[in-house]
């Protein structure tokens, strides 16, 4: 495999139609040279800092702490990003990348609606033409993110093939960009999908771990011994992961959606259930049956309802460096409940996917001991689906 | 020499697809023994895919009907085994690369070469992957068939120069489905590919009536059409080779005369 990139020990590549290629080719060379460029960054740099909100806290949660009674942990909220998610860190940079290249108009897949609402807020921002693809399915999860989207200019189509979630919301957008390629820049949502884009998601949330690290310095003096995320594609974990790849006395645990259970069909936990494949323009571990055929994968989350997961995480797990644990539903949903009531903050139920995984992990640990869990999200979008899981017939 | 070279030596060649198992496989032979009786130089037979992200709305749905019937891999291969008995012209894979990579690239192509399948038409394979496949598809002497897009540009000459079997040209951006127009400049691309290569090209994406085929025939050395096939088979199911049959004697007679 002499002429590929963007690998990720084995994962990786740019499994697209030829009639992409040269797109891929041009924003690859886009990107490799404003990453550099002072202006570019100093522009970044001022809309993540006066529109976006950044940077964001490192919350020291301390009636979670005392509760859960061991490790002490703190928060970093992404959710208090304009937008409420940490979806506008990459989107802000791909935009502004977009607009440089002469692009006029923006695509985007979404699944719970928070990178289709990060992606229309930076359209409108920017004067750019937004169309956001997202599964029917979705669409009713989600309908606040559906109006937010529209009220913000741009195009919501809904998409009705395969599943009608996350997956077939990303197939639609990569056939319509195949469509309209010279004003048009596609702007994926995580650390997925054919090179350079797993690379440039995951340089623009980075941002995350590099605050984290100053941050818990500043606080504590020292490293901490967890970071905890969850992953769907896995843009929020990449980016609390990053800076701390090097640093081996952290922990990295990715929280994948088990939906029902990972000894069911109903999941989406695509490291501890899936297997080495080829899809959405990337080799990776995926969701599939033995012939190859991508699996109709199930999460309440609309989020991480994904049936594969970013290459550099495969390759994170394939090496050891970073575990990723399952979280069923009901983890989640206690979870999300948990820290409402605990700490008066409503997480994304992605996000909450999390802090599941921290209410094992910190009794486990000693009180000298620390870790950082990411709330990608706010929950706002969340509670009328969670108030239903409860049984209680809410409609927003 | 390849024997896709074959699928060139009758004048224009005329090269219909069609999904595996749509809407079942006993159907699928009888309309591959229709379109080789009429004419056909060369068939493409999708294997199906959950997800096809090069199809357009119509071969989509053909994908839906023959997995929602529960046919796999093994199964299409039973069936070219069959068909093998009597059908004679070159035919090819068009599938996605998960299917071969999720089989196991060395056992599907050696199956590949055992049941008479002379090549792979991979969409998502660009020049970039094909080391992926190309090893073994060598080691059997099947043929990992090119793609060339309107937008390819540059990369033409250095596609060109590597290609085997023909040069599978993409007539329009987007993805397969019929079209009223063709606007691509066709004509220099296939300046590049002639200046960098004896392979032959045949141009598909778009193609539907004769008329498209006259025009797009007069270009290159071939003519591909999927989608509007797959609209036969959408339309009359389980009896669809009689009408097949007669749309692909009507193109190939269309290649012809250009």
């Amino acid at each position: 495999m002499t002429n590929t990139k963007g690998r990720f020990g084995i994962h990786g590549g740019q499994y697209i139609p030829e009639t992409l290629m040269n797109a891929v080719i041009e924003l690859e060379e886009a990107y490799d040279h404003y990453k550099n460029d002072p202006e570019f960054n100093r522009e970044l740099t001022e809309l993540l800092n006066e529109y976006a909100g950044r940077p964001s806290r490192l919350y020291y949660a301390e009636k979670m702490t005392k509760d859960l009674g061991g490790a002490k942990v703190y928060l970093k909220r992404e959710d208090l990003n304009h937008t409420g998610a940490h979806k506008i860190n990459n989107v802000l940079g791909q935009a502004l990348l977009a607009k440089k290249m002469g692009k006029t108009r923006l695509i985007a897949e979404t699944g719970a609606g928070q990178h289709g609402v990060a992606t229309a807020t930076a359209a409108a921002l920017m004067g750019m033409e937004c169309v956001v693809y997202m599964g029917e399915e979705d669409t009713k999860r989600q309908a606040l993110n559906v109006y937010r989207m529209k009220l913000l200019g741009a195009d919501v189509v809904p998409v009705k093939s395969g599943t009608a979630t996350l997956k077939d919301a990303v197939s639609e957008a990569m056939r319509e960009w195949t469509s309209r390629i010279s004003d048009t820049h596609y702007c994926l949502g995580s650390v997925m999908g054919p090179h350079p884009f797993p690379t440039i998601v995951r340089d623009f949330q980075a941002v995350i771990s590099k605050e984290i690290k100053e941050q818990i310095m500043e606080k504590e003096g020292r490293l901490p011994d967890a970071v905890i995320a969850c992953v769907g594609g896995g843009s929020n974990a990449i980016g609390s992961f990053y800076n701390f790849i090097e640093d081996e006395g952290v922990k990295l645990i990715g929280c994948e959606a088990a939906g029902r259970g990972i000894d069911t069909f109903e999941t989406a936990a695509t490291v501890n259930t899936g297997s080495l494949g080829i899809f959405h323009g990337m080799k990776s571990y995926f969701c599939q049956d033995k012939y190859g055929q991508i699996a109709p994968v199930y999460s309440i989350s609309a989020g991480l309802d994904y049936p594969g997961v970013g290459p550099e995480h495969a390759y994170l797990h394939d090496i050891g460096r970073a575990e990723y644990v399952p979280i069923t539903d009901d983890e989640a949903v206690e979870a999300f409940e948990y820290l409402a009531k605990t700490e008066g903050i409503i997480p994304a139920i992605e996000s909450a996917h999390a802090v599941a995984y921290a209410r094992k992990l910190a009794p486990t640990m000693d009180k000298d001991q620390i870790i950082v869990v990411t709330i990608s999200g706010r929950g706002d979008k969340d509670c009328a689906a969670i108030a239903r899981y409860r049984g209680e017939n809410i409609y927003e | 020499m390849s024997k896709i070279a074959e699928a060139f030596k009758n004048g224009k060649a005329f090269i219909p697809f069609i999904t595996c198992g749509d809407p079942d496989l006993d159907t699928t032979k009888l309309v591959v023994k229709e379109m080789a009786a009429n004419g056909a130089d060369l068939i493409e037979l999708g294997i199906p895919f959950s997800d096809p992200t090069a199809e357009g709305p119509v071969i989509q749905e053909a994908n839906i009907r023959a997995l929602s019937n529960g046919v796999t891999t093994d199964d299409v291969f039973a069936m070219v085994k069959d068909l093998r008995k009597e059908v004679t012209i070159p035919m090819v894979f068009m599938t996605y690369a998960n299917v071969i990579f999720s089989y196991g690239a060395e056992k599907f192509i050696s199956i590949c070469k055992e049941i008479g399948i002379d090549g792979l038409i991979l969409p998502d394979i660009p020049y970039e992957e094909k080391g992926e496949f190309l090893d073994v598809c060598e080691k059997y002497g099947v043929d990992l068939i090119s793609m060339v897009a309107p937008t390819s540009g540059d990369r033409i000459a250095m596609i060109a120069a590597e290609a085997k079997g023909f040069i599978y040209i993409v007539s329009s951006l987007g993805v397969t489905g019929v079209r009223s127009e063709i606007k691509t400049d066709i004509n220099s691309i296939v300046d590049i590919i002639r200046a960098n290569t004896d392979v032959p090209c045949a141009i598909g994406f778009g193609i539907s009536t004769p008329e498209q085929a006259k025009v797009m025939a007069a270009e290159a050395d071939g003519v591909i059409v999927g989608s509007a096939i797959v609209k036969l088979l959408e339309k009359y199911g389980k009896e669809a080779s009689k009408y097949v049959g007669e749309y692909v004697k009507s193109m190939k007679e269309a290649c012809h005369v250009s």
